[in-house]
């Protein structure tokens, strides 16, 4: 019988710290509030990741990698489309593009990318399904689990922290109107001038992330950290109702509402 | 008889019940309880539903003084507490900056359950190491246009002056 269950009651780091002590084989599904993600183990070590619609077959991993461009990538898919993942690595090997190591980089750091994204995960129905594991053409790579599940901790309690700073992402941003504060004169990096180009109010937060294909994580980063050196602030997306307001003061006369407050203040100003 | 409300809120330990006690002028109507978790055991008691204070105004108005839980897992009663205020006060342990992050959240809570006036109360001025207004300003990201108190809560002259400061934003909201 599969384990299952929903990540409010037995979270990412205990889903993985019982297949590493149980030193189970098979695949993992979440189902997380947007999107659905697997992850095969064999033996307790972490195999292969997959996401929502994300391309995970190898040129989709090479692409994301930085190792082919898109032309590159059309090129492979009309070429090779009948190719496994193993024959096409081979072939891109012998070919000169790529090495074995640049392949097995790309895939270890393609799977840790989504696998990390899951310890932000704290809601959702899981399921472990046993000896059910990736394609045989898929190539697969054995991690260890204890190394996975520090770092996902780690970036767990990160993700927590950034979501109390910035617990809404359909927000906008806005550059902030001080005197002396310059984007130009500042030192931003690749990801931070991304995010920095689209700062509009017109832009939502996840907007910008999907556009920058940032995951949540890194958006929430990028944005703490430009909102800390006092570059942006979060502004009311353009266009965007305001929420209805649970509680309203019920409609005064503004006349008696205000004498009303100035007995107040002559009753305070007399204690 | 007409009665008014006025929230006070704020994290644990923030000096609430002293702010309402200092003006008060009935005993609290105090919820105190001692305290459980050994994280918050700064101090023995705790409010655990509500602090309720009353200022009469005169024949026909009262103006109420409500301070919300300040655990967290109280929260639930907040809504309930905003319900139909005038307007509300925050207040701040300026000394302790472990509570600031806290204070914001609830600030921000506050806000998104009625749009009335609110002021922020830097409490604990007089201990040595209490930050000081403008520095609590920035590390609470609070607007330049939203009122920042200094306060010491068992000092009614400084609480008074952290009510009227309230009720002067209330007046210029109907008078701008």
């Amino acid at each position: 019988m599969a384990i299952k269950g929903n990540l409010r009651d037995f979270n990412v780091t205990q889903l993985f710290n019982l297949i590493n002590l149980a030193r189970k084989t098979g695949t993992l599904t979440l189902e997380g509030q947007s999107e659905s993600a697997w992850v095969s183990f064999r033996e307790g070590k972490l195999i292969f990741a997959h996401i929502g619609k994300e391309d995970s077959t190898l040129p989709g991993i090479l692409l994301k990698g930085g190792l082919i461009n898109p032309s590159q990538l059309r090129a492979i898919k009309t070429h090779a489309a009948s190719k496994s993942d193993k024959e096409l690595g081979l072939m891109l090997i012998n070919a000169g593009y790529v090495s074995q190591q640049d392949i097995l980089n790309s895939i270890r750091q393609y799977i840790l990318d989504i696998v990390y994204q899951l310890f932000t995960w704290l809601d959702g129905f899981f399921r472990f399904d046993t000896d059910v594991l990736p394609p045989e053409d898929r190539i697969s790579i054995r991690l260890n689990l204890e190394n996975v599940i520090i770092e996902g901790a780690r970036r767990s309690r990160e993700w927590e922290q950034l979501q109390e700073e910035i617990p809404n992402l359909d927000m906008s941003l806005n550059f902030v109107n001080r005197p002396g504060a310059n984007i130009r004169d500042v030192n931003l990096n690749v990801e931070e001038w991304k995010v920095v180009s689209y700062v509009n109010p017109k832009n939502t937060i996840r907007q910008i992330a999907r556009a920058t294909r940032m995951s949540d994580l890194d958006m929430r980063r990028v944005v703490y950290g430009l909102l800390q050196a006092g570059l942006v602030e979060i502004v009311r997306p353009e266009g965007m109702p305001l929420p209805p307001q649970v509680k309203q003061f019920k409609p005064v006369d503004e006349k008696q509402q205000a004498s009303l407050v100035n007995r107040l203040i002559q009753r305070i100003r007399s204690l | 008889m007409q009665t008014v409300k006025m929230v006070v809120t704020g994290p644990f330990n923030a000096g609430k019940t002293h702010f309402i006690q200092s003006v008060s002028e009935i005993d609290v109507v105090s919820t105190e309880r001692k305290i459980t978790s050994e994280a918050e055991r700064v101090k023995e008691t705790t409010t655990v539903a509500m602090d309720f204070g009353r200022i009469t105004v005169d024949d026909d108005l009262v103006l109420y003084l409500f301070g919300t839980p300040g655990q967290k897992r109280f929260d639930f009663m907040w809504e309930i507490l905003s319900e139909g205020m005038l307007g509300f006060i925050v207040i701040v342990d300026s000394a302790r900056p472990e509570t600031f992050r806290e204070a914001r959240g609830i600030l921000q809570t506050f806000r998104a359950y009625a749009p009335t006036p609110y002021v922020v109360a830097a409490n604990k001025q007089d201990m040595a190491d209490a930050w000081n207004v403008d520095d609590l300003r920035i590390a609470l990201k609070i607007d330049s246009k939203v009122k920042m108190l200094p306060c010491v809560a068992n000092d009614k002259e400084s609480v008074k002056k952290v009510l009227l400061e309230l009720l002067y934003s209330i007046l210029e909201e109907i008078n701008p």
